[in-house]
């Protein structure tokens, strides 16, 4: 079998003693990072990768790393959603609306158990996912010419835009806004310098690390500003950790649910882990018999969407890895990583660097383990991290995004084209233009440029090629709808509004 | 109204863009799209959307009241000298000063913020030097010669 010999080879990678090490603290750094409110994944892997690459790891070791606090970011979200009601990151969002009753309730040890047991089952099935859908995405991936290309990018930004704002116009004026950011520079196939304003600064572009650290890390910290930095103290007790084995069994098949949804809105270009913890919790919900214990601190709550958001982040692995295009912000970001890297997603990345790609898996199915291991009996040790003050975290977190940005390429225009893009960041979040659009559109731009003007080569300027086949036919469909159904489907994409309690509203109003 | 605003600008930056498109000059071996296409198509498309934000505005988003727009201007002044301070001064005194204000401006506490600065600056040093092995400088590179 192709597929024991790739996961050896990729086991022979993972299991040498550097590879794993970088697993370890790749999780235990995640963990962290989900764990504290507002630095979500995305914030996390942003900050690290400038710092990693000054390391100078090669290039399997920081996928390794990198990836790993990705799936450690998606574990740890769920500890301060149960413990304080705060989401650690979006996803985790959906795990606010029955954790943190249950934590209420006096039993914070088991919903933190039982969340980090369905965040394993749904990361660990969906990285066997990966490792079985990828090769064969990657082989119809071949059939890919640039036209297929160009639309598969239209329906990633449409998709992403669609789902991902409540404002169509908005979406797309962010994606155009990270498109025409992508353009700033030497046009590569004319040679010709484009929209730098004579600044030698912007010659080679805008690096889009400087973009995504100033646009997640920076706002962030304007945001909390905004909030007076409202001091993360632990809400509710925890007392000994016990296994609930009964709310285990009885929530298996939940758990699988969550699962599958979760992997399939995560193979979405654009969708990602949000959509996944949403759709499975709302399922659950949709087909409980009694409905009434939801919001309440229903185990089922839990574990649907976090199995759900963990799976969905396995799922868009599969879209970045073989087609080189990102489900989430944070396999943007992860994306962003892969191109410093000078590895090119795509197709031939498994063909020609069976290592990278094996390794990462391997590496992952690993992850998952140490991760159980880290969030189920040593949660009390991270839920510890809730008790840094903002006042500390903050400041910290900026300096670390600095000193970073800084050792790329040691330049202040940089670092003040950072702070531009944190100020862009708060006042895009202030308007609720999503972000994440204009991070792909940065990312994404010299190459959607590059494969329409390479169909418009093939095809002599006949703009009709684009839609000549099946495949760019059905992506432009999908893009279409991804665009326009959100549109419909609206009123019924609401999140239930959390259940409050009278000292709630008395800490809200104090 | 701030969307509308917003609207606004976009649309005028749509058009600047699309100007700036026009005069690149076309290279005389191009291919058949050449440089300008993509960039016209992006300023056209967010045209259409920068208007329709103007014509349809969401309602009216929940701005800080001035006190707060004051914490978070100086912040961003902070921030901009500490970018221009950092090469010449070296890493600890504006890492310091910036992270002491910036921890100011969240809780404002003066003792605690100059702790936070120091330990900060200090500690940030020994992480990146030492254990990450960044070619910082911890002092004034005129201090150190």
């Amino acid at each position: 079998m192709d597929l024991f010999a790739n996961l050896a080879l990729g086991f022979s990678v993972a299991l040498s003693p550097e590879t794993l090490a970088l697993a370890v603290v790749g999780c235990i750094l995640g963990t962290m990072i989900g764990a504290l409110p507002g630095l979500g994944p995305s914030n996390g892997v942003a900050i690290l990768i400038p710092i990693s690459f000054s390391f100078g790891l090669d290039a399997t070791h920081s996928l390794v790393l990198m990836t790993a606090v990705y799936y450690g970011a998606m574990y740890g979200g769920r500890i301060s959603s149960i413990l304080l009601n705060i989401p650690g990151d979006e996803p985790a969002m959906m795990t606010t609306l029955d954790g943190y009753p249950m934590a209420k309730a006096g039993r914070a040890g088991d919903a933190l158990v039982l969340s980090g047991v369905a965040s394993f089952v749904g990361a660990f099935l969906a990285t066997i996912g990966l490792m079985l859908l990828a090769p064969i995405l990657a082989r119809v991936a071949f059939m890919f010419g640039p036209a297929e290309y160009f639309a598969l990018y239209v329906l990633a930004f449409c998709t992403l835009g669609g789902l991902g704002s409540n404002n169509q116009a908005k979406a797309a004026i962010s994606v155009c806004l990270g498109l025409g950011i992508a353009m700033i520079g030497v046009d590569k196939s004319t040679g010709l310098t484009r929209f730098t304003g004579g600044s030698l600064h912007l010659y080679d572009g805008v690096d889009f690390l400087v973009a995504i650290v100033g646009l997640f890390a920076v706002a962030e910290v304007f945001v909390f500003i905004e909030s007076h930095g409202r001091d993360s103290a632990i809400g509710v007790k925890l007392e000994k950790i016990r296994i609930p084995v009964r709310d285990i069994v009885n929530s298996g098949w939940t758990m699988l649910r969550g699962t599958g949804i979760g992997f399939i809105a995560g193979l979405l270009p654009g969708a990602g882990a949000s959509l996944g913890s949403f759709l499975a919790y709302m399922l659950e919900k949709s087909t409980a018999r009694d409905k009434s214990t939801f919001g309440k601190g229903e185990p089922r709550g839990i574990t649907a969407p976090e199995a759900g958001n963990n799976a969905a982040a396995g799922g868009a692995l599969v879209p970045m890895l073989t087609l080189g295009v990102p489900g989430s912000g944070t396999t943007a970001v992860l994306l962003a990583l892969l191109m410093t890297l000078n590895i090119t997603p795509g197709p031939l990345l498994f063909t020609e660097r069976p290592e990278v790609v094996w390794g990462l898996i391997a590496s992952l199915l690993i992850a998952n383990v140490v991760l159980l291991i880290l969030n189920v009996p040593l949660v009390r040790v991270f839920s510890r991290i809730l008790q840094v003050p903002a006042a500390v975290l903050l400041p910290g977190v900026t300096m670390i995004s600095f000193v970073g940005i800084y050792s790329l390429s040691g330049s202040y225009f940089d670092l003040l084209l950072m702070i531009g893009f944190g100020v862009l960041g708060y006042t895009l979040r202030k308007l609720s233009i999503p972000a994440v659009p204009v991070i792909l559109g940065i990312l994404l731009g010299g190459h959607m440029e590059v494969s329409l003007r390479r169909a418009m080569v093939l095809s002599d300027g006949d703009w009709t090629y684009l839609f000549a086949s099946p495949i760019s036919i059905g992506l432009w469909i999908a893009a279409v709808a991804g665009f326009i159904l959100p549109l419909f489907l609206r009123p019924y994409l609401k999140v239930p509004a959390p259940v409050m309690t009278d000292d709630d509203v008395k800490r809200d109003k104090g | 109204m701030s969307d509308r605003i917003t609207g606004l600008i976009v649309a005028v930056l749509a058009l600047a863009f699309a100007a700036s498109a026009s005069q690149l000059e076309e290279p005389f071996f191009a291919d058949p799209l050449g440089p300008k296409a993509f960039p016209l198509l992006i300023s056209a498309i967010s045209f259409v959307a920068a208007a329709t934000m103007l014509m349809r505005p969401d309602a009216e988003p929940a701005w800080p009241g001035l006190a707060t727009l004051m914490r978070l201007a100086i912040a961003t002044i902070i921030l901009v000298a500490y970018a221009y301070a950092l090469k010449p001064l070296g890493f600890l005194l504006p890492t310091g000063i910036a992270s002491a204000a910036l921890s100011y401006q969240i809780r404002p506490r003066l003792r605690q913020s100059v702790v936070i600065g120091l330990a900060l600056s200090v500690g940030l040093f020994v992480i990146f030097k030492y254990a990450l092995g960044l070619g910082l400088f911890a002092l004034p590179r005129w201090l150190m010669v």
